[in-house]
């Protein structure tokens, strides 16, 4: 089976993103970034897909230069090549440049099967794969916890609301969003980061005229929805201040 | 016109279109509402007594069952015939699935999980939360765009009822089955969870910020100690650190103790929508803009290894 896995680099999920002067992106001068962290439930997935069934994995993603760390780290922990579309004004883009930027790349190769994650870390926009499916004309599938490959096609677990779940069909190619927790992750070993510096990253350039439908007017920090009370101090301190409020002004404990 | 798309599965309507209404209502224009379905006259009926100015019944037997296709092929017809300004959705897994590529087909923009709307230099902008809900970013589009609402973000009851109840029409899906390619079977749920942290008092919950399964003993120990049940956000129970039973957010069990104490949970927009309605929330995390203290009522700044040992040794004091 022939499985395509995009991803996304975005900014390190665990710091706060300073805001640029324009108030419109976040700095990225300041921004250290790391590989969107559902897309590598998507690879995993696609790793195992070929380790049961067969074929080549090959890692996709659209964005600036410095996105070639995301698709090396892909190919250190086991995909076999990567296609970078690159270009600047991807790393601001909406879905739907993004899926039309992916799916000029990825039209002629063919797949029988591509696989992304839910949503980014970054924009969060949860569209990318599904618009890239309807750009490519394959059928879809969202919020996948588990993938059975059958002849000529699929039945994948879809994720519901409150616990439940469901089984559905379709037919190859199809393109499927991975929900995170599908799998463990694996990392990269020595010898796979070794072997990753001979595998092929083929950059593409964006098709011409590619623009955004949406953009970002206005970027904030949210303002405080409740009275918080912060409470300082050594731990200790800080405890038993909020021991007392707890007792003594929420009534929450005894 | 702003067209909201319903929800509803087998006659029940999902509350989350209220609130889906309540938001084309404020955004301004007349507001049209469409049920699909293969058999939608009650649940039009109930869309009916809000304030619109009409409700539309897209009908069809392959309509029964939700499927990705049908839903796209019906309400891309239906966008086209009506020309609404904008299209609004709750924002649900099955909203998810579909408007990605019913919004690609109409080559429209799609702006997700928005929580209102306002007004920047006269135009009409969307408000959605980005960077894990650190930021809120405005997003202008032009021409017409598709946009869902994150549940629970406009108040359900803002919706103006009319006077009288609104015209209701009906069209027809106009949707082969054979032209279906997803074929879904029937809904199901993991065997019987084992814990129901919904009707918990107390609930000690922990994130990232552990970061290691070894130190779940430590938030255990705190629960043990305040009579309190042990939860999670989701890259916890992702990891195998403590079972999916114990995942609370969008995915999990939505709370709403007395009390709700996250250790080291950074406040995702997924994990906060599981836990905003508790009585009091404590929040303890190393860095002092985690989204988290934006909706905690008591918050520490600290190390959490340092903090939850001098929180037990205080309450067993």
């Amino acid at each position: 089976m022939k499985i395509a896995v995009c991803i996304k680099q975005v900014p390190t999920r665990d710091v706060q993103p300073r805001v640029n002067d324009q108030k419109t992106w976040v700095r990225d001068q300041d921004a250290s970034f790391e590989l969107n962290e559902p897309d590598a439930y998507a690879l995993e997935e696609g790793l195992r897909l070929k380790e049961k069934h067969g074929g080549e994995v090959v890692v996709c993603s659209a964005g600036p230069a410095r996105v070639a760390q995301a698709l090396r780290e892909s190919l250190a922990r086991g995909a076999d090549r990567a296609i970078h579309v690159e270009g600047d004004a991807l790393a601001t883009a909406d879905a739907f440049a993004v899926s039309e930027a992916l799916a000029a790349a990825m039209r002629e190769e063919h797949f029988d099967l591509v696989l992304t994650g839910l949503q980014s870390d970054d924009q969060g926009f949860a569209q990318t794969g599904p618009i890239l499916a309807e750009l490519l004309g394959f059928a879809s599938a969202t919020i996948i916890m588990e993938v059975d490959v059958q002849p000529g096609g699929l039945r994948v677990k879809r994720e519901l609301e409150g616990g439940w779940f469901q089984w559905v069909a379709l037919p190859r190619p199809a393109l499927l969003t991975i929900q995170s927790g599908i799998n463990q992750l694996r990392y990269a070993t020595l010898k796979g980061i070794m072997a990753a510096k001979k595998k092929e990253i083929r950059k593409v350039a964006p098709p011409e005229g590619l623009a955004s439908r949406q953009r970002i007017v206005h970027l904030y920090v949210p303002a405080k929805q409740k009275q918080t009370e912060m409470i300082g101090g050594t731990p200790a301190e800080a405890a038993k201040a909020l021991v007392r409020r707890l007792r003594d002004d929420a009534r929450v404990l005894s | 016109m702003i067209l909201v798309i319903a929800e509803q599965q087998d006659g029940v309507l999902n509350r989350a279109t209220w609130e889906t209404i309540a938001a084309a209502q404020q955004a301004g224009g007349p507001v049209t509402v469409a049920v699909l379905g293969a058999e939608t006259a009650a649940v039009a009926a109930a869309v009916a007594a809000a304030e619109v100015a009409g409700v539309v019944r897209v009908e069809g037997g392959a309509l029964g069952v939700y499927t990705l296709d049908g839903f796209v092929m019906s309400l891309a017809a239906l966008v086209e015939a009506e020309q609404p300004a904008h299209v609004f959705l709750p924002h649900t897994y099955r909203t998810r699935d579909f408007a990605p590529a019913l919004a690609a087909r109409c080559h429209a923009p799609l702006v997700t999980d928005c929580v209102g709307t306002k007004t920047h230099d006269g135009q009409l902008v969307f408000v959605r939360p980005v960077f894990q809900g650190r930021l809120l970013a405005d997003v202008a589009v032009s021409g017409q765009a598709f946009v869902t609402f994150q549940i629970g973000a406009v108040r359900a009851d803002a919706v103006a009822l009319g006077a009288s109840p609104a015209p209701v029409r009906t069209v027809a899906a106009g949707v082969e089955a054979a032209a279906i390619r997803q074929a879904p079977e029937a809904p199901f749920r993991e065997a019987r969870q084992a814990v129901d942290l919904t009707q918990a008092e107390r609930i000690v919950a922990v994130g990232r910020g552990i970061r290691d399964q070894d130190k779940i003993a430590l938030a255990q120990q705190l629960a043990a100690a305040i009579g309190a049940e042990i939860g999670a956000s989701r890259p916890i129970c992702d990891a195998g650190w403590l079972p999916m039973d114990r995942q609370i957010g969008s995915s999990g069990q939505t709370v709403a103790p007395k009390v709700y104490i996250a250790l080291g949970i950074s406040g995702a927009i997924q994990h906060l929508v599981g836990m905003k309605g508790a009585g009091t929330i404590v929040a303890v995390n190393k860095d002092p803009e985690a989204p988290i203290f934006e909706i905690a009522d008591y918050g520490i700044v600290g190390d959490l290894f340092e903090v939850v040992p001098a929180l037990i040794k205080e309450l067993q004091g």
